[in-house]
């Protein structure tokens, strides 16, 4: 009886494994004949499609990041099949969920590369990008990531980078502070996220960064992800420092701890943040006088003016109902530059995904994107945006830009 | 009656290797065929860890029958002490099979060190308090590894808990591990063939300890310590031998995974409680104690939720569904009795057939 078992379950194991052969078989054939019949009748401008792949956590604790940047993927995608695609092409577009690992990133970036997809838009998270930028390479398929921030994420060719690198905003931070002299007795005390790769990168370029600024860091607190609902000690200590700066490369939720915990023991220096501050006016029961001249440097300010900006928010609230954060907008914005090099490179979707990825690498060098994080973007070579940051303070209770 | 015994013990064993290779040969017909999607390849090198992972894991709660909960922390000492070895030498040693090779090695080495360190405090206790014990030395492994900064130049090596600019390296050296980003860079040497050897090696390891005189000894200290003390079966041995092999096999599949993907960091994810909990749904799934079972499971369980992509957002629902639905039908009592009917009524259609 046990003997038959088993047959039994080697038998479901290899029909399994077979299904898995057929389906991605009958999903090859149809590629093919969606490829062929784009062949025969190009004049026909539905039946062929640029396929647009993205990746990012949307279950488990990182899921904020990859459901905005899904949505924003969305929106984008519909504005430009409205507006008559690319090229005359429309864009197909799905959306796998990596669950912030690694090795999951890899199944969701497989799962895509068997729906046919030609470009990539991700990983949200940095890990995972890193990963996946690996097998990218070894395809030589085009990736831009909206939000991977490690430097490794764009380590080879073929992909780039929406948003700013760790390092640079770190350094940009530096700069901005000395420069303007923020920090009034010259001394910045730093509280960094130790078990976090985003605060540590920033931290770490700051660091580096402040040695050639006038200004010197007196004090240095660590927390980790386990010990961040208790920020008691680090606040005592850069007190204690008498740093007339404060400077916390870390996101909204754990800076809203910190400003309360400053308010109670009556520090009040300069705070000075990061990108991961855009939506600490929105946090429950967060007393928004206390964030009142908080600056930070940011790609994407939600309240601007700005036209495109203004057409996206509404547009994204009318969807999701609520707010887009920098994630939304990094990666509206990815899939406007996929267009701007696809257009420039003159590409249609009959191409082969090296071909495609090529093309597009070279025609990367010439455009200049406007968009929602920011005007006139280009890319050199290397995959890192060059665009001035936005300085963003908390003014009456408003994210002002300066 | 002896015979007959062996050899029913012999060809159900056989049947087990036969599995896997009968499986690996498919697949790898299949592979040429190139009748094989990309997901499935990318699958193949995690699906062999994933069994390894299991079989590993059996021998400790279902041979010699410890709750275990702190499996993932070996598997991410023997992912780390190989990765690290890996960058080290990965321009001394440019022949990517010896560099693997001795990564293995290495790895597996390091788990089982560890799993004899751990063992001797933990193995004193007994049931629930052994598995919270071996959880927290799980988590105690990871964090560890997510403050450690270590890096490289010409004076040698430099580490540091605190962060990378402490380690004072001299221009041209390379930070190694730099906390919690981990390891990144780290060759991509695992192959499903690699894999399949692995998993049968850890079978045959696996088997013939629990069919040797050994094996009958952890067995016996499993049913009944006091009866096992008696006639003299040194049960500290043989419980610390069990620990160590499983922990040594655990490091052998971190092995596999850090050189399978770019980047090695230790989340909560890969290589936390969570983990460890997943590779225990494995073994309860297949069977306590059933090495075919762990490896049918990990292969099920680890395909199922990639099969179900297809289902967006109610992937992870129909997989939590599916795998309450097979533990009720495999384990509860009512399940049982259902499982009875349906031999039974297979068997009457085949004595009527007959």
């Amino acid at each position: 009886m046990k003997k038959a078992l088993s047959l039994l379950l080697v038998g479901a194991m290899t029909l399994s494994l077979a299904a898995c052969g057929n389906s991605s078989d009958s999903a090859a054939t149809e590629e093919n004949t969606a490829a062929e019949s784009a062949g025969t009748e190009s004049e026909a401008d539905g039946e062929a499609a640029f396929k647009i792949g993205g990746i990012g956590p949307i279950t488990g604790g990182a899921a904020i990041y990859g459901t905005a940047v899904q949505g924003g993927i969305q929106i984008a995608v519909d504005e430009i099949n409205e507006a008559g695609g690319i090229n005359g092409y429309q864009i197909a577009y799905q959306f796998q969920d990596d669950e912030h690992d690694a090795e999951k990133a890899i199944n969701a970036y497989n799962t895509l590369k068997d729906w046919g997809m030609q470009a990539l838009v991700g990983t949200t998270t940095s890990a995972p990008c890193i990963a996946v930028v690996e097998e990218t390479h070894n395809d030589n398929m085009f990736q831009i990531t909206p939000s991977g921030t490690a430097v490794e994420c764009v380590q080879y060719d073929n992909a780039f980078r929406m948003c700013f690198s760790d390092p640079t905003q770190g350094t940009e931070s530096a700069k901005y502070i000395g420069e303007n002299g923020m920090a009034e007795n010259e001394k910045v005390a730093v509280i960094y996220d130790s078990s976090d790769v985003y605060s540590t990168g920033i931290y770490e370029a700051f660091a580096a960064e402040a040695e050639n600024q006038p200004f010197e860091i007196v004090s240095v607190e660590a927390f980790t992800a386990d010990s961040k609902t208790d920020f008691s000690v680090q606040v005592q200590k850069s007190k204690d420092s008498g740093a007339d700066l404060l400077f916390m490369p870390f996101y909204y939720t754990e800076a809203a701890l910190v400003l309360a915990e400053c308010n109670k023991q009556g520090y009040e220096p300069v705070f000075f943040g990061c990108d991961g501050m855009d939506g600490i006016l929105g946090v429950e029961n967060f007393d928004v006088a206390l964030a009142e001249g908080l600056t930070f440097l940011a790609p994407f300010v939600a309240k601007s003016e700005d036209e495109m900006v203004q057409n996206f928010v509404s547009k994204y609230e009318a969807a999701y109902g609520e707010t887009p954060n920098q994630f939304a907008a990094d990666a509206y914005d990815s899939v406007y530059v996929v267009k701007a090099a696809l257009e420039a490179a003159g590409a249609t979707p009959d191409m082969s995904v090296s071909d495609l990825c090529d093309a597009m690498v070279e025609a990367m060098s010439s455009v200049t994107y406007d968009g929602v994080t920011g005007k006139s973007i280009t890319w050199s070579a290397d995959g890192e945006p060059n665009k001035a940051p936005l300085v963003v303070q908390v003014v009456n209770g408003e994210y002002t830009e300066l | 009656m002896k015979t007959r015994n062996l050899s029913k013990l012999t060809k159900s064993n056989f049947i087990t290797y036969g599995i896997v290779i009968a499986a690996y040969i498919i697949v790898e017909i299949f592979l040429r065929a190139g009748m094989v999607s990309s997901l499935l390849e990318g699958l193949l090198v995690p699906l062999c860890m994933y069994v390894i992972l299991a079989v590993s894991l059996n021998l400790t709660v279902g041979i010699s029958g410890e709750l275990s909960l702190g499996h993932a922390g070996f598997m991410c000492v023997g992912a780390f002490s190989s990765a690290i070895f890996s960058k080290c030498m990965e321009t001394v040693l440019p022949v990517a099979g010896i560099r693997f090779f001795l990564a293995i090695l290495i790895g597996t080495a390091f788990a089982a060190l560890f799993g004899v360190l751990i063992g001797i405090p933990v193995l004193r206790l007994k049931g629930d308090y052994l598995a919270i014990v071996t959880l927290a030395f799980g988590e105690i492994i990871k964090n560890v590894v997510n403050v450690v900064f270590l890096g490289r130049d010409s004076r040698g090596f430099h580490i540091s808990t605190k962060d990378s600019i402490s380690l004072g390296l001299e221009k041209g050296g390379e930070v190694i591990i730099k906390g919690p980003q981990g390891i990144t860079g780290t060759p991509k040497d695992s192959t499903f063939l690699i894999g399949v050897i692995l998993i049968l090696i850890t079978l045959f390891v696996v088997i013939n300890l629990i069919n040797s005189r050994t094996g009958r000894a952890i067995m016996a200290i499993r049913d009944n310590r006091i009866a096992a003390e008696s006639v003299g079966i040194s049960v500290t041995k043989y419980k610390l031998l069990a620990f160590s092999v499983s922990a040594a096999l655990a490091g052998t599949a971190g092995v596999l995974y850090a050189h399978n993907l770019s980047t090695l960091t230790a989340l909560p994810k890969n290589f936390g409680y969570n983990m460890s909990i997943t590779i225990l749904v494995f073994v309860v799934l297949g069977g306590i104690g059933n090495i075919r079972g762990s490896v049918i499971a990990a292969v099920v369980l680890t395909l199922l939720p990639e099969l179900l992509r297809s289902l967006n957002d109610y992937r992870m629902l129909i997989y939590a569904i599916i795998l309450i639905v097979t533990m009720i039908f495999t384990s509860s009592p009512g399940g049982r009795e259902i499982q009875e009917r349906i031999k039974l009524f297979f068997k009457k259609k085949k004595t009527k057939e007959a």
